[in-house]
């Protein structure tokens, strides 16, 4: 017999993401479910053991296991339920409208758990050196620097004596630290581009510091060695081709890729929800509603965030719009579409609600020292906001507010360069 | 006179700072950046460069084998490989609360190594 049980909120990942908004929805009396297939609460966060979390949430700077420590005690307090080494293979929206998750664990087997609304909240994943198809032989010794953050803190193994790092992501650079801490060699960080993926004190504090040459516009162009990994090659760039005959060895055991992250949204195509190119994530409408009427989605798995005190504020704001939907107001429809163009890669959410004031996160695919960027609809100018910092690895954010969304049509953002300083 | 270039990291702009001073940071002077917090950190930065210290130590727990720490405030960096080494030969008994101090005013830098989670077994 297959149990079954029935909540008001279902919410998938026990992150920052999915125990901000479940404290929302729990505190406003509703029952309550987090489903996680870790045995903890608290998602990647728990192996960031480095400091910087919480400037802006908590107004002071706390470690990944701190923050998640103190949302995981908000949503406790909160009333929230837990489930945890339980995994949700399938979310389906039956004839009712109602939706029914499958759960899979091994103390409980398989449960089904109905719920009215269900809250994605699953974050990413790396990518891996598959995805960037680096030739050469498949030794042991390559990892992603996620994996290689979860062996060092979490297991306590070392995973090399000297260790080459792709790409500049901040999971990258704070491992370069984390390894020369543990007595780890780092012999280089490689980036194609011609500037850093990561933050600007990530550079200072965890290569600076260190004297860890960052080689940008460089690439990996091959990973040597039999059983292990023996060595790379790398070559300099020139218009985005590696220039081979340039080419030098850098010796080393193991190789780490901080290459970007891919919001992981296998359940949610699965489940019918459309996803955007662009993030990666679910398109969304201004309650953070996805196409699947009552599967709402926020933090990483929505978009990738740079910070997670923003995951923690976007998770709250979604939840404060799932209460909305389940005291009975109106869905997605009367929503218009949302575009980003020039100079933008994307902007979430991705409909909006004429009347209703909303907040739009986008990134930039431009670094510049004053950016505008520009609401338009209609053919008018709606709002602007001078940016003094612009950078890809920063996430923009704009308030519009409801007084000025009154029009139905389509709203296009762009971001332009000002006055150079 | 001697000179240092700087990256301040007070804020994303990552301003290029640029030091110059004589002898024992007599007459420090700093240019480059764009507000006074740029001037603040490279003053700190040079006189007494100190740092955030993380790292896990070994622990009776079957369940959590290592913990997570941290400095309860910034370490200046001459002290920070000693004190890894410390950390590093530790072996903690559990139960351990968040916050708890492992290692009081190391080396008299009074600065504390703190528990950054709970482990109850």
């Amino acid at each position: 017999m297959i149990q079954e049980e029935k909540y008001e909120v279902a919410v998938i990942g026990a992150g920052a993401a999915g125990l901000c908004a479940a404290t929302v929805c729990a505190s406003a009396g509703r029952n309550t479910l987090v489903v996680d297939r870790e045995e903890h609460p608290g998602g990647i966060l728990r192996q960031c053991i480095h400091s910087g979390f919480g400037l802006r949430y908590f107004k002071e700077e706390l470690t990944g296991p701190e923050y998640a420590e103190r949302v995981a005690e908000k949503a406790e307090r909160a009333g929230v339920r837990f489930r945890f080494g339980t995994t949700v293979v399938s979310i389906r929206r039956e004839t009712d409208g109602a939706l029914c998750l499958t759960s899979l664990s091994t103390a409980e087997g398989v449960r089904i758990i109905r719920a009215d609304a269900v809250i994605l909240a699953m974050g990413c994943r790396e990518r891996t050196r598959g995805n960037l198809a680096v030739p050469g032989s498949r030794p042991a010794g390559v990892f992603t620097a996620g994996a290689a953050q979860r062996l060092l803190n979490i297991e306590g193994i070392l995973p090399g004596k000297k260790a080459v790092i792709a790409g500049s992501g901040d999971i990258g650079l704070i491992m370069a630290r984390r390894l020369t801490w543990a007595g780890i060699r780092v012999e280089a960080v490689v980036e194609i581009m011609p500037y850093p993926a990561g933050l600007t004190r990530n550079i200072v504090q965890c290569l600076d510091d260190f004297h860890i040459p960052l080689l940008l516009e460089h690439s990996l162009v091959n990973i040597l060695g039999h059983g292990r990994v023996e060595a790379v090659e790398v070559a300099p760039l020139s218009r985005g081709v590696p220039v081979t005959e340039r080419k030098f060895r850098i010796d080393c055991d193991t190789v780490l890729f901080s290459v970007g992250l891919i919001p992981e949204n296998e359940l949610s195509a699965e489940a019918g929800v459309e996803l955007n190119p662009a993030t990666g994530g679910p398109l969304v409408d201004s309650s953070y509603e996805t196409g699947v009427p009552g599967i709402f989605a926020c933090g990483n798995v929505l978009h990738v965030h740079d910070l997670v005190d923003f995951v923690s504020e976007e998770a709250e704001h979604a939840a404060r719009m799932v209460l909305r939907r389940l005291d009975g107001s109106d869905g997605g429809s009367g929503q218009f579409p949302v575009r980003a163009e020039s100079n933008l890669k994307y902007v979430v959410p991705n409909r909006f609600l004429p009347g209703c004031g909303t907040r739009f996160a986008f990134r930039s695919l431009i670094v510049c020292d004053d950016g505008v960027l520009e609401a338009e609809q209609n053919g008018k100018i709606l709002l602007s906001k001078r940016f003094s910092c612009v950078r890809p690895a920063e996430m923009l954010t704009l308030e519009v507010p409801g007084s000025l969304l009154k029009e139905p049509g389509e709203l296009k953002f762009r971001l332009r360069k000002g006055e150079e300083i | 006179m001697k000179k240092r270039d700087l990256i301040c990291i007070s804020c994303p702009f990552g301003c290029r700072l640029h030091a110059e001073w004589s002898g024992t940071f007599e007459e420090l002077k700093i240019t480059g950046n764009r507000c006074p917090r740029g001037a603040a950190y490279a003053d700190r930065e040079l006189r007494n460069p100190a740092r955030i210290v993380t790292a896990v130590v070994r622990s009776t727990s079957a369940e959590h084998p290592w913990l997570p720490v941290r400095t309860d405030r910034e370490l200046p960096k001459p002290l920070i490989d000693a004190l890894l080494n410390r950390l590093y030969r530790m072996r903690v008994e559990v139960p351990v609360s968040r916050g708890d101090i492992l290692i009081e005013n190391f080396e008299n830098s009074s600065v504390n190594v703190i528990f950054s989670s709970t482990t109850t077994r």
